[in-house]
């Protein structure tokens, strides 16, 4: 499996002058949020405060980890940079542009695989250009190159019942990648997997999101997955939810099976640990 | 050897045992009429069925055409309508509060006892029959294609959604094949109902269907005969049943 394969079909996908004109403002911020907080059910009795008030940059081509509690509300956090929930209170912008809604150039990648059991796998990576209107041709010779980086080239033509969790998953990446968004939101996307399809999957996330130099949002509950993925871990209080902490993950890349042997990873992993489980102390 | 060797012998097996039980039926029910000497007015031998409708073949062949008729007409007129009313009711919610209270209300009535009246106001033609046979197939098919639609997990519209789909795109990609195995449910009991609406309508008044059959056979002590015509409504009712099932197992792949 060559990562590099795929490399000419993005630079192709760069050239689009709607692609282009999104990537003016370089040093606008993936996603900037200011003051935002989520209340569920505002103004009625069972009211839930879920989120915030949260302040957050993540910088272009960055990969940020978000770790918390069960009920901390950073899936929340996730569907408000999705654009698939409004925020209560607070300002959002995408790329320097108020964020008010989905967009194409966002990928989304769910705990579930979320893949339609009536099509092929094929049909499931070709959904965004089928919405999205993109040329078909296009289009189906990257989801083909998507499936075959992802090892699913044999399994285009499958049901989806026929695969494996691990590869439903794949699959559902290779959907997210299809249009070849800016930024990748990922939500608890190895949850529903087994430890060892967790660890491989998470280290090809790892190497294709180097290649392709893209924005990533990671929510997940696993600490080691959070650090082994990102450039940055937020650490979030549980409801409502709040950063708590923002740690730099100053491992080097490409970040591999040895990377969770190091003792600078442990540290790390141990000063998180403490962050959450021993909220009270001074750090 | 092979697994598959030895297990062959088993599904073989498996698969008569259906037929086999029928056959087992069959011959109890004959053996008993006979040994207890039953008459045939008051409950026939198998062999005495066979006998009546071979007798009867062209009577009965006319009449269950009639019957069939109406049964899959009703059922059609009742697709076609029930259809556009479920989309209107799973996207309007102003349909839904106007038009769900009444139908529900519609469906509420038992149609054996609007049989009658639906005679009275349109004779003694296939139209009376008809009507009740829409009547009965109508509101299971409407009932199942709008929880089809509603059918539809959250994760999968929020997919959608962060696409920028729009509501008929959504519509056709996801709300309509989510609802498949729904609508074919619904067709299912519809066909079944269907048959008996048809039966229904004919008990009332008519002067052909196999309802019209049974109803003149035991009122002439012609009992094999009327056993013959049931045997023939249940058949149909299987065969009806089971051409949607057919039909559901060709489009609806992913659920089997």
């Amino acid at each position: 499996m060559s990562v590099a394969a795929l490399a000419p079909a993005f630079a192709m996908a760069a050239e689009e002058p709607a692609a282009a004109a999104f990537r003016k403002p370089v040093s606008a911020p993936a996603i900037e949020v200011a003051g935002v907080t989520k209340v569920f059910g505002e103004g009625k009795p069972g009211a839930v405060h879920a989120l915030g008030p949260i302040d957050l940059s993540i910088a272009p081509g960055s990969f940020v980890s978000v770790v918390g509690p069960s009920g901390c509300g950073k899936s929340t956090l996730l569907r408000l940079a999705a654009g698939l929930d409004r925020p209560s209170a607070g300002r959002m912008n995408r790329y320097g542009e108020p964020l008010d809604g989905p967009s194409r150039q966002t990928g989304i990648v769910f705990q579930e695989h979320v893949l339609f059991p009536w099509a092929t796998v094929l049909q499931n990576v070709m959904l965004p250009a089928d919405v999205l209107g993109l040329p078909k041709a296009e289009a189906t010779a990257r989801a083909h190159h998507l499936l075959e980086l992802t090892g699913l080239k044999d399994f285009a033509h499958h049901s989806p019942q026929m695969l494996s969790g691990g590869m439903k998953q794949r699959a559902a990446f290779c959907r997210a990648l299809l249009a070849d968004p800016q930024l990748l939101l990922l939500d608890e996307p190895f949850g529903a997997l087994d430890a060892l399809t967790r660890e491989e999957l998470s280290l090809e996330l790892s190497r294709i999101w180097q290649e392709l130099g893209r924005t990533a949002l990671l929510i997940t509950h696993d600490i080691e997955e959070a650090i082994l993925l990102g450039d940055r871990v937020l650490i979030m209080s549980p409801r409502p939810g709040r950063i708590r902490a923002d740690i730099a993950v100053d491992l080097p890349r490409p970040r591999n099976v040895g990377t969770a042997a190091l003792p600078r990873f442990q540290e790390i992993k141990q000063a998180i640990r403490e962050l959450i489980f021993n909220p009270g102390r001074p750090e | 050897m092979t697994i598959a060797a030895v297990a062959r012998p088993g599904t073989a097996l498996r698969r008569l045992l259906t037929p086999l039980s029928y056959v087992a039926i069959v011959l109890v029910w004959e053996a008993a009429v006979r040994a207890f000497e039953v008459p045939a007015w008051l409950l026939p031998a198998p062999s005495a069925i066979a006998g009546a409708a071979s007798d009867w073949l062209p009577e009965l062949a006319t009449n269950t055409l009639v019957t069939l008729r109406e049964t899959v007409f009703g059922f059609l007129v009742a697709l076609a309508a029930s259809l556009p009313l479920a989309i209107l009711i799973a996207f309007s919610e102003p349909a839904r509060r106007l038009l769900y209270p009444i139908l529900l209300g519609l469906q509420s009535i038992p149609k054996v006892a609007l049989a009658p009246l639906i005679t009275l106001w349109l004779g003694f033609s296939e139209w009376p029959k008809i009507v009740i046979v829409v009547l009965v197939c109508f509101f299971p098919i409407l009932v199942n294609v709008v929880a089809g639609f509603e059918s539809v997990p959250k994760t999968m519209l929020d997919l959608m959604h962060s696409l920028k789909a729009s509501e008929t795109m959504i519509f056709r990609r996801l709300r309509i094949p989510a609802a498949m195995p729904h609508f074919f449910t619904g067709c299912k009991v519809a066909i079944t109902f269907a048959v008996i609406g048809a039966v229904i309508g004919e008990f009332v008044a008519a002067q052909s269907g196999l309802g019209y059959l049974i109803l003149m056979s035991t009122s002439q002590s012609q009992t094999p005969l009327a056993f013959a015509a049931i045997a023939l409504l249940t058949i149909m009712s299987i065969v009806l049943f089971y051409g949607i099932e057919l039909l559901e197992r060709r489009i609806v792949r992913w659920s089997h």
